[in-house]
């Protein structure tokens, strides 16, 4: 049996893993304290950054890759997959963490873009890409790069659901224009989505994203991870609205919950009593432009 | 025929396809009066921590161990094979402990390591499979009950207890139905 061939890096494997964590929160966190704190919660996935986005938000200045020193330390404290973001363009930081045996790399509009002009050719790389969206055809413009795995951008750091159900509802409202279509209009449509037109052709098919799609930005509690899988998302995000809450333990714990039972209002009742204060967040609707992450990538 | 599938978190629809398309019913398993009624019970693939806490906390696990002890048709897929089996390896990790089989988990690496490849598998006949294992875990080695299906390299990646069917790999995530079937011919004879 040693003439079988094994093929390593491929899309099948890349969306595969993507697939897995299906109905799971991924969390962020930035010490291998709250790795282990998120993993005990029962979270699918954990990403590996040296500030949550309200600090990077709070603080300014150019957010990067991550120390490899600290995304190591992480990676060697849970079992669960650990993931890692690179800045929009920076083809070496991905290598870097490619060479890190990262499991996922999430290139990222949270950090301060490397390339306005180029997001990075991700089929390029062995390890897969998950990459932010804000419509059906920012998502198809990078599956077409070679995106495993997409997550509607909303608008991270805030504690503010609005612009990740502003997302979804978007993606969401032109995959059905895309599937009330004709295949003689399809053309068209992926010209003024600016996607390519196999992709809008699949979608079309599939009547839904080729590839699995997560919620992020602005997730603060049970009940808005719940909504997120309400409108149709396959899983969640949570940056800082775990760890800038009072108890992160409970709360990771809570959203876990209400994601795999999202159907279920009696049950995210129960855990949500009593977690305590969530982030203070800030509302969305009185930010400045400038001040918005999401405008980051095409 | 309605088949339970346990839909905590994990690659959930994948199994549903597979199923509606061999003309079998389907529930999914959210909470244990959901096994009401089931003939067969499928676990997906996911991610091993989250399910097993989830089952625990659920009270999911001791109704579908019974179950299991009692003839209940079950087929575990990655996550589903470790949730199988009766030891693992430097974990203290809660499963159902029905399978006699000691798994090693994210035994080939990490995602790097994910690959695919066609393995003959002699009890599908025909052509070989093509199979799919993201961080997939295998059986280092099993009691006399169990027959193994498919080793490579010295791993048992495929194995059958009785009315218990455990797959390392994905069929799922393949549009070959042969091992689905299999699975169905466990509850055709049940």
């Amino acid at each position: 049996m040693s003439e079988v061939k094994k093929e390593t890096g491929t899309f099948a494997v890349k969306t595969g893993l993507a697939e897995m964590l299906k109905g799971g929160v991924i969390m962020d966190v930035v010490t291998p304290e709250q790795a282990k704190i998120a993993e005990e919660a029962g979270a699918v996935a954990v990403m590996a950054l040296e500030r949550v986005p309200s600090d990077i938000r709070a603080q300014g200045g150019v957010a990067r890759m991550s120390d490899p020193e600290m995304i190591s330390g992480i990676q060697q404290a849970v079992t669960i997959p650990v993931m890692a973001k690179a800045r929009i363009g920076h083809i070496v930081e991905a290598r870097v963490l490619e060479a890190l045996e990262i499991d996922f790399i999430d290139e990222s509009e949270v950090l301060t873009p490397a390339d306005e002009a180029h997001h990075i050719l991700k089929s390029a790389f062995k390890v897969p890409f998950v990459c932010g969206a804000r419509n059906l055809g920012e998502a198809l413009r990078r599956i077409g790069e070679g995106a495993a795995m997409i997550r509607t951008k909303g608008e991270a750091g805030t504690g503010d659901v609005v612009e990740a159900v502003r997302h979804i509802r978007q993606v969401n409202s032109d995959i059905q224009r895309v599937v009330g279509a004709s295949h003689m209009e399809l053309m068209a449509i992926a010209k003024e989505l600016g996607a390519p037109y196999e992709l809008v052709v699949q979608v079309k098919e599939l009547g839904r994203l080729p590839v699995v799609n997560f919620a992020a930005g602005g997730i603060a509690t049970p009940a808005d991870a719940a909504l997120m899988m309400v409108l149709g998302c396959d899983g969640v995000f949570v940056g800082s609205g775990i760890f800038k809450s009072d108890n992160p333990a409970r709360r990771a714990k809570a959203i876990v919950e209400a994601v795999a039972h999202y159907q279920d209002a009696a049950l995210i009742a129960e855990v949500s009593k009593g977690l305590g204060e969530a982030m203070r967040g800030q509302s969305v609707a009185q930010m400045e432009d400038r001040d918005k992450i999401a405008d980051r990538g095409w | 025929m309605k088949v339970g599938i346990l839909a905590l978190q994990g690659a959930v629809r994948e199994h549903r396809n597979m199923l509606h398309r061999l003309g079998a019913q389907t529930v999914d398993v959210l909470n244990p009066q959901d096994l009401r009624g089931v003939s067969g019970l499928i676990l997906p693939g996911g991610e091993s921590t989250t399910v097993g806490k989830l089952m625990l906390r659920y009270g999911l696990l001791t109704p579908i161990a019974e179950a299991g002890r009692a003839g209940l048709p079950i087929f575990g897929t990655c996550t589903g094979l470790i949730l199988l089996a009766k030891h693992i390896n430097n974990s203290s990790q809660h499963t159902l402990a029905l399978m006699d089989a000691s798994v090693e988990r994210n035994a080939f690496g990490r995602q790097q390591a994910s690959f695919e490849a066609d393995m003959p598998i002699p009890v599908l006949g025909g052509k070989p499979f093509h199979a799919i294992f993201i961080r997939a875990p295998y059986i280092e080695k099993v009691g006399s009950g169990v027959t193994v299906l498919l080793r490579h390299d010295e791993k048992i990646l495929f194995a059958r207890q009785g009315n218990l069917l455990a797959a390392a790999f994905h069929p799922e995530l393949t549009d070959d139905t042969r091992i689905h079937e299999y699975f169905l011919s466990f509850i055709i004879e049940n």
